[in-house]
């Protein structure tokens, strides 16, 4: 079995570690790094509460090796606020109750921030269509769907992008 | 759950794969979106000892015009066939078959050619390959070798493939004027495989004729209703040739409910998926002559 070191930019910051091949990303996430708000849900790419920003995509962070991001850019939803303050996602699910057990949250934020990326002014189909891999058992959706309306409204008069 | 150990390799070139591959045989596994690989190796159902990850190889992922055919490399994702103005405009068969695969963060990272290597009569694009009559070019050590979609899924999870080559392109032949294509599939739920679906590519004759037009050419896949994927044969002799009529579509789905051979589990009886083979394979036909007489191929 081979060993590897990799380098990889998480939220902003450079790491290098030595890893085993067979490291699920989102295991190098929480154990090699403490980044423990990516969640292993399912373990069977169904649940999307593993999600992250790989270069820029939306992906399933329990269906990637970590030795297949070397040298990419990772955003985890530790990422996503700046400067003390919430990013608006995570205030539209402050705001519009739009989690209660909060398990699948990290990985909701995550897809949602790349659908509004793509998509700043998406209908309430789009949003679902958008969040379709992520699992909620909670709320049944409809307080999600309206906290990432809240985002896209606010990110939308602030005139910025997710 | 976590995989059994491998040793990992990421080529960048395809000549360096096809030595890889050489070197250590049917012990290595190709990794491409990985995100059927994967989970078989978390749930140790796989457990390759070599994986090549051909994901840095660069030349792998477009989608082109091509005279009479469109090329796509194998690595292009299902999110890139879903965004593509080219298939959203000249072919709408394969515009809907990406949509419904898996989710769309599964989609980020899913390979068209990966969808195909692997095989799965679960699987979406091997139904609707099979129904626009595509091609795959293999990359061998000696050359590319082309195969005919009809010769490439020879069994469960098993392609006509040998162990050294790579699957480096699908060539969909360009629909002919009058052509129409759907796919029409029931899940119980995003991100679950079809409970049956169906793949029609249809050319017609006699569009305008006011009595109606005539089924020229069609071919027709089947989704998770048999262990190969599978052309519904029967299906395209009852409507090749013939009108379109309420009669001749009936016979038609009762011929694919006949031919295809599904198994029962949870998501349904073998009564059940045969009959959603009939009523979706009758939906589908219609919806491909909506198209052709609409203008989209």
């Amino acid at each position: 079995m081979s060993q590897h070191e990799i380098t990889v930019n998480v939220n902003g910051e450079k790491q290098t570690r030595k890893i085993e091949a067979r490291t699920l990303l989102v295991h190098f996430l929480r154990e090699d790094l403490g980044l423990t708000g990516t969640h292993v849900g399912c373990d069977t790419t169904s649940c999307g509460a593993c999600t992250v920003s790989l270069d820029g995509e939306a992906v399933k962070s329990c269906t990637v090796f970590a030795v297949q991001a070397d040298g990419a850019a990772i955003e985890t939803v530790e990422g996503i606020a700046s400067g003390g303050k919430l990013h608006p996602l995570q205030e539209g699910f402050w705001e519009k109750h739009g989690l209660q057990c909060g398990f699948c949250t990290p990985g909701m934020l995550m897809s949602a921030r790349s659908l509004l990326a793509k998509n700043p002014r998406p209908t309430e189909d789009e949003i679902r269509h958008g969040i379709s891999g992520n699992l909620c058992r909670c709320t049944g959706y409809n307080k999600i769907v309206e906290a990432i309306q809240y985002a896209a409204d606010k990110l939308g008069a602030d005139g910025k992008g997710a | 759950m976590i995989p059994a150990p491998f040793d990992y390799h990421a080529p960048t070139t395809l000549d360096e794969a096809i030595a890889l591959l050489a070197q250590h045989g049917d012990t290595a596994k190709i990794l491409a979106g990985g995100q059927s690989l994967i989970p078989a190796m978390r749930f140790r159902l796989a457990s390759p000892e070599i994986l090549v990850d051909i994901n840095r190889i660069s030349d792998l992922s477009y989608i082109e015009e091509r005279g009479d055919h469109l090329a796509i490399g194998a690595l292009t994702r299902e999110a890139a066939l879903e965004g593509s103005p080219i298939i959203a405009k000249s072919f709408p068969l394969l515009l809907d078959t990406a949509k419904v695969i898996a989710d769309p963060l599964v989609r980020n990272k899913a390979t068209i050619g990966g969808n195909l290597a692997h095989a799965d009569p679960a699987n979406d694009h091997p139904a609707a390959m099979l129904a626009y009559n595509a091609q795959v070019i293999a990359r061998c050590p000696t050359g590319n070798r082309v195969i005919a979609i009809d010769d490439l899924f020879v069994g469960l999870f098993e392609t006509s493939l040998a162990p050294g080559e790579i699957l480096t392109e699908i060539r969909i032949p360009k629909p002919a004027a009058a052509s129409g294509g759907a796919y029409l599939k029931i899940e119980r739920k995003v991100g679950d495989y079809a409970v049956a679906a169906v793949a029609v590519q249809l050319e017609l004759a006699g569009a305008a004729d006011p009595t109606g037009p005539t089924i020229r050419h069609i071919r027709i896949g089947l989704t998770n209703v048999s262990a190969i994927p599978m052309r519904a044969k029967a299906a395209e002799a009852a409507l090749a040739g013939k009108p379109a009529t309420d009669d001749v579509l009936e016979a038609a789905g009762r011929a694919a409910a006949a031919e295809c051979n599904p198994s029962a589990d949870l998501r349904g009886q073998v009564d059940y998926k045969r009959d959603l083979v009939r009523v979706l394979t009758k939906r589908v036909v219609r919806r491909a002559i909506q198209r052709a007489q609409g203008g989209r191929p």
